[in-house]
């Protein structure tokens, strides 16, 4: 699905790179990054949704789970913005404490491919033959699955839960990173001042955390804003499904789910839960392309 | 290339194989079983039983695995455990309805993909090419099963342009020769029963192909801007060249081998992602097969399933390669 | 080679283009109203899931036996609105004195839609089929009769043909419902001739007597019957045929209905009710229930093993409002298993009710006046007796906060949450049940008697005083005296709340106007030999 946005990693050319970030290459990247209206507007849906995750119970008009069946499916109106669902519960609570919930198991879970894979990553490409290969055949074979039907399946073994559907999508994730690290350790490696460490005998884990580390942490960060957006879509899909986080939870991807028997009735209970995935994970992937532009030099005009 | 072909469908068999074992461990790990399921509820727990023994589920996992690759390489996918149909009947309706809505999701995909990333290219930072990577990054944002519920509310509900779900006008049913029904009915000259058809897959078509679509605009965009500033093409335009001559037929040929790469890696991943948009639309298609497969323990079912998809992917990837090896000169094997 | 790819590149543009011409052309075209006339007999049947197979007595499931039930026919029948049994393929029957001998007279010259005599011969052929088979082949059938010929509970001793259209059955011990399991859905009589043939695969070939004749089956999306021309009722059936059109999403087959795509729809959402009812090309067809939907207590668990406990849950759910916002109003709110379709209700029992105080009390009582945690089971599919479990379970919920319970909402996949349930693994659950042959036997002894714990009796509620009245029942054939055992019984169990039983659903289903004479049977399937439809 979406993670495509992401499957055609930054081609770096790590010499050209290194020569031209020298001097402050994080302090131009954001200048670069500053002037991309684009990714500003994504970094600011970021972090109104981030902000509003964080504020939620002071902002939220009432409570999320407290039902009201006297006020079942009322239209929007100044009194709930965006209507009220099948328990007459306000939409536009459940949302703000939806976002919570869907920005939460996004970076969690990216957070955990990105743990895993870069550690897989590092094993495979810094120590060899057949680590190596056992590594990269898993990987091949996580990458052959659809995404969406490995993390179905993964779900049905542990359970349907919100902390399940995490691990599933953060399963699946592993590989990307875990992929990405390790051409970037194999093109590391080639370097002469790697071997020149090497021969002074350098320890491999220094070599690890000094210089194959900082190397690859342009390509992740990149890597792990799309994959967040990634992320969010498919944890709502699992929610869709009745694979992710069970009730009370305003989790977006069930809202859709339990209202879209109403969408003649109240379309408004399907229209906004959707819309605030759309815009959310419209936020990371504008900001995702801003990060690549601005840390991909390949990509500078 | 010869040797390169040969060399890469053999690194594709311990990943098929990696895959069947993955798959099989897998779905004996999930609790449930599949005999409770077959019988429902009114069912006495030595029926139960019983028929556990008897679909070979009593027996260890190695046992039941090597039966299974043992059919494998016959050629027999197993049976159904909850019909008791052997999967290899009941799997190609469901196979082609599904490439049937992929095929037709490329298409859209790649023709709109394709000309609005060039225009886009043709007309940097102008309005048009802000709008057209705005949308397409709205596109890629969508959750797939919401966008086709809009759809179907909008166009089919309000609007009653198109049908709502299924491959067919069940009034004037198709007889499947293929069970491509696009071709089928194309066979048996019923331009109408076509028509029907096409109505039905424009729906889902478009939701699935909504993603692809967007990557494909994006790519083809990219790429072309690329080719745009080389040298020749700046010959080229010095020369006097009109310019949607010199981006249709210098600039777009060199540009679409990267967006080759990206074709085939989608209509791989079209075959899975089509789950949610057969859900929704109601497409007897091998998602819907998997899905209820799964939420039956219909093992051999989701097995083979899940078998096919993964072939069929890893052999577009494979096909893919090629054709790239085959172009482009400056790889090498 | 560049240059052929551009050419593929080309042709699949062109082609596509030519594609998307079509559509625009084809979409302004439908504007010009619906097709002509053709095959305006064919009832379109939009159905939430397809059959798993067409051999009804291997089936066990209501997908299947919608079908099945258009093709094939029992013995015995029930009459229209109830499961009195009336005749069927069998035109009249004697029962003997001491219950054990039923003798059945069969219509004469009828014949399978292969062309082969239907008759006494081919009713053994088709119970000697059954009670040799196991589980795994025909589940109903243990279920109903007792087990299979090797077993020992088995009821049926013999079935023999006395002559070509005179059937004999002999039982071991007398068994009060089994005329009205002769007259089952799964018991239907299939052609000896086709079973023969086709072995293994009579689930795909199905040849039966019914009024209509199989024709063809593409899985997951029709299923396609036709008039059976030489059908022994005369004048039947009206319709030219029935497509059954799997629809899964409730609101997708809702749609279907509302756009003329199909004619006919089960398990509409009672939140559509009223769409339905606005709609005047559409009418309601309600099905007289004879399920119901309960939260069960696992009686051996803490602390549900409490009477108070169980008890003041009974106080604290609020069945009305539950009705009005998960069934539209369309179920009756439930005091007993039984449904008011059942002989044996027991009117005189009256519904606990909401009550806040009541239910304080007995917590108190019970020592648990500060609330507890508890784990709530919610069915994760959609039945006919609860549309939606878990939205229930959200509700219910919601009550038990206010006296400081905190349920936690757990569900599982359906297999798994059977599995789990008939282990006794829940603390309470919500389930249901939906009667097989509309006997109150088939509700309380299957659901709540101690032989069936570890199976129906997910409750593992254990009371020797129901135990003793339901055997009596079960031998017992005068229907009266019957009813009186199961009224005490009822009554026993509404004291002791092993259950809140919930509702008595009433099925909905939607057609458009055009339909006439459709009947829905309690049971859950019905034949559409009188449907008609007009023009």
């Amino acid at each position: 699905m979406a993670e495509l946005a992401g499957t055609t990693p930054p081609i770096t050319n790590p010499t050209a790179a290194q020569e031209e970030r020298v001097i402050s290459p994080w302090r131009d990247a954001w200048r670069s990054f500053r002037k991309n209206k684009l990714a500003m507007a994504g970094m600011f849906l970021v972090a109104f949704f981030i902000l509003i995750a964080i504020i939620a119970p002071l902002i939220a008009p009432y409570s999320y789970d407290v039902q009201k069946m006297a006020d079942k499916h009322l239209a929007p109106s100044a009194a709930h913005w965006f209507g009220t669902d099948e328990f007459g519960r306000d939409i536009l609570t459940r949302i703000i404490y939806g976002a919570r919930i869907s920005i939460w198991v996004g970076c969690i879970s990216v957070a955990g491919s990105v743990i895993v894979g870069s550690t897989l990553g590092v094993i495979a490409g810094y120590y060899g033959r057949f680590i190596d290969m056992i590594i990269s055949r898993v990987f091949d074979i996580i990458l052959a699955f659809p995404s969406i039907l490995l993390a179905i399946a993964v779900v049905s073994v542990l359970g349907p839960s919100l902390r399940n559907a995490l691990i599933a999508i953060a399963l699946i994730n592993v590989p990307i990173f875990g992929r990405l690290v390790r051409s970037k350790v194999l093109s590391v490696k080639q370097e002469e001042y790697i071997s020149a460490a090497k021969a002074i005998g350098m320890k491999d884990s220094r070599i690890l955390f000094q210089h194959v580390l900082p190397n690859s942490m342009a390509p992740i960060i990149v890597q792990g804003t799309l994959a967040i957006a990634t992320a969010i879509i498919e944890a709502a899909a699992l929610g869709f499904l009745g694979l992710g986080a069970q009730p009370p939870t305003p989790e977006w991807g069930k809202m859709l789910a339990d209202s879209k028997d109403f969408i003649l009735d109240a379309p408004w209970t399907v229209i906004f839960p959707g819309l605030a995935i759309m815009l959310t994970v419209l936020g990371f992937n504008l900001m995702g392309d801003g990060l690549r532009d601005a840390l991909d030099p390949k990509m500078k005009n | 290339m010869l040797s390169y072909t040969i060399r890469r469908v053999g690194q594709l068999i311990p990943v098929l194989l990696g895959m069947v074992f993955i798959v099989f461990m897998m779905i004996r790990a999930i609790p449930g079983n599949p005999a409770q399921l077959i019988l429902g509820q009114q069912a006495s727990k030595q029926a139960i039983e019983e028929l556990t023994k008897q679909l070979g589920l009593t027996e260890p996992w190695y046992t039941q695995f090597v039966e299974y690759m043992k059919g494998l390489f016959q050629g027999d996918l197993g049976m159904s455990l909850k019909t008791r149909n052997p999967i290899s009947d009941e799997l190609w309706p469901h196979l082609a309805a599904t490439i049937e809505l992929a095929f037709v999701a490329m298409i859209i995909a790649v023709i709109i993909g394709v000309n609005a990333g060039i225009i886009s290219a043709w007309l940097q930072n102008s309005w048009f090419d802000y709008g057209v990577m705005l949308i397409a990054l709205i596109g890629i944002s969508m959750p797939i099963f919401w966008f086709g519920l809009m759809e179907q509310y909008f166009v089919s509900i309000q609007l009653d342009l198109l049908p709502t779900t299924g491959r067919e006008d069940v009034r004037a049913p198709i007889e499947a020769i293929t069970n491509l029904y696009l071709l089928d009915t194309l066979i048996q000259g019923n331009f109408s029963q076509f028509i029907e058809v096409v109505k039905h897959l424009i729906l889902p078509g478009i939701a699935l192909g909504t993603i692809p679509m967007a990557i494909i605009a994006r790519m083809t965009r990219s790429s072309m801007l690329e080719v745009m500033k080389s040298d020749y093409i700046r010959t080229a335009r010095a020369k006097g060249l009109k310019m949607p001559l010199v981006v249709y037929k210098h600039s777009l040929k060199n540009a679409m081998i990267p967006v080759v790469t990206v074709i085939g890696l989608q209509a791989g991943l079209l075959l899975g992602g089509a789950i949610l948009t057969e859900t929704i639309f109601g497409w007897p298609g091998i998602g819907t097969y998997i899905y209820d497969a799964i939420s039956s323990r219909d093992y051999p079912v989701i097995q083979s399933g899940i078998l096919v998809i993964a072939t069929l992917f890893v052999f577009i990837n494979l096909i893919v390669d090629l054709l790239y090896a085959a172009i482009d000169p400056r790889i090498k094997y | 080679m560049k240059k052929s790819l551009f050419a593929l590149v080309a042709f699949i543009l062109i082609l596509s283009l030519g594609l998307a011409g079509c559509n625009s052309s084809k979409t302004s075209s439908d504007g010009n109203g619906k097709k002509g006339g053709d095959g305006g007999g064919v009832m379109i049947y939009g159905k939430g899931g397809d059959a798993v197979g067409l051999d009804p007595a291997h089936e066990t499931d209501g997908e299947s036996f919608i079908v099945t039930e258009q093709i094939f026919e029992p013995l015995l029948s029930y009459k229209k609105e109830n499961t009195d049994v009336q005749p069927g393929l069998a035109k009249s029957w004697e029962i003997s004195k001491d219950n054990l001998k039923y003798t059945l007279k069969l219509e004469e010259g009828i014949k399978f839609h292969d062309g082969t005599d239907f008759n006494a011969e081919a009713v053994v052929k088709n119970f000697e089929r059954w009670m040799n088979g196991d589980a795994a082949k025909f589940p109903y059938y243990a279920s109903m009769f007792g087990g299979y010929k090797k077993d020992k509970a088995h009821v049926i001793k013999e079935v023999k043909a006395v002559d070509k259209n005179t059937v004999q059955f002999t039982l071991k011990r007398p068994q009060a419902p089994f005329l009205k399991n002769l007259a089952m859905s799964p018991f239907a009589i299939s052609s000896p001739a086709a079973i023969e043939k086709y072995g293994d695969k009579i689930g795909q070939n199905p040849v039966g007597t019914g009024p209509f004749k199989f024709k063809e089956w593409k899985r997951d999306a029709t299923i396609t019957v036709v008039k059976n021309d030489s059908y022994w009722k005369k004048g039947l059936p009206k319709l030219d045929g029935v497509t059954f059109k799997v629809i899964k999403d409730n609101s997708a087959r809702m749609n279907a209905l509302t756009k003329g795509e199909v004619d006919l729809i089960d398990n509409v959402n009672p939140s559509e009710l009223d769409k339905i009812k606005s709609n005047n090309k559409l009418q309601v067809f309600e099905r007289p229930s004879m399920n119901v939907a309960y939260l069960g207590f696992n009686t051996e668990k803490a602390p549900f093993n409490k009477k108070e406990v169980r008890q003041a849950i009974n106080y604290l759910v609020n069945k009305d409002e539950l009705i009005k916002n998960f069934y539209n109003g369309t179920a009756e709110a439930a005091a007993t298993p039984l449904p008011s379709a059942i002989a044996g209700q027991n009117k005189d029992v009256k519904d606990y009710g909401y009550n806040e105080t009541k239910a304080k009390e007995l917590l108190k009582k019970a020592g648990l006046e500060k609330g507890f945690k508890m784990d709530l089971w919610a069915m994760p599919v959609s039945r006919p007796y609860m549309p939606d479990g878990k939205k229930i379970a959200e509700a219910i919920q919601a009550n038990l906060k206010k006296v400081n319970i905190d349920a936690n909402i757990v569900t599982f996949d359906w297999g798994v949450y059977l599995e789990k349930i008939r282990k006794g693994e829940s603390p309470a659950f919500l389930i249901g049940w939906t009667g097989d042959n509309g006997d109150a036997d088939n509700f309380l002894y299957s659901l709540l008697d101690k032989d069936t714990i570890n199976s129906n009796n997910y409750s593992r509620y254990n009371s020797p005083a129901v135990h003793k009245l339901l055997i009596e029942a079960q031998s017992t054939a005068d229907e009266a005296k019957r009813e009186v055992l199961y009224k005490k019984a009822e009554k026993i169990i509404h004291e002791d709340a092993p259950w809140v039983p919930l509702v008595h659903a009433k099925p909905i289903l939607g057609g458009t106007s055009k339909i006439k004479d459709f009947y829905p049977h309690p049971k859950g399937s019905q034949s559409f030999v009188e449907v008609s439809m007009t023009k």
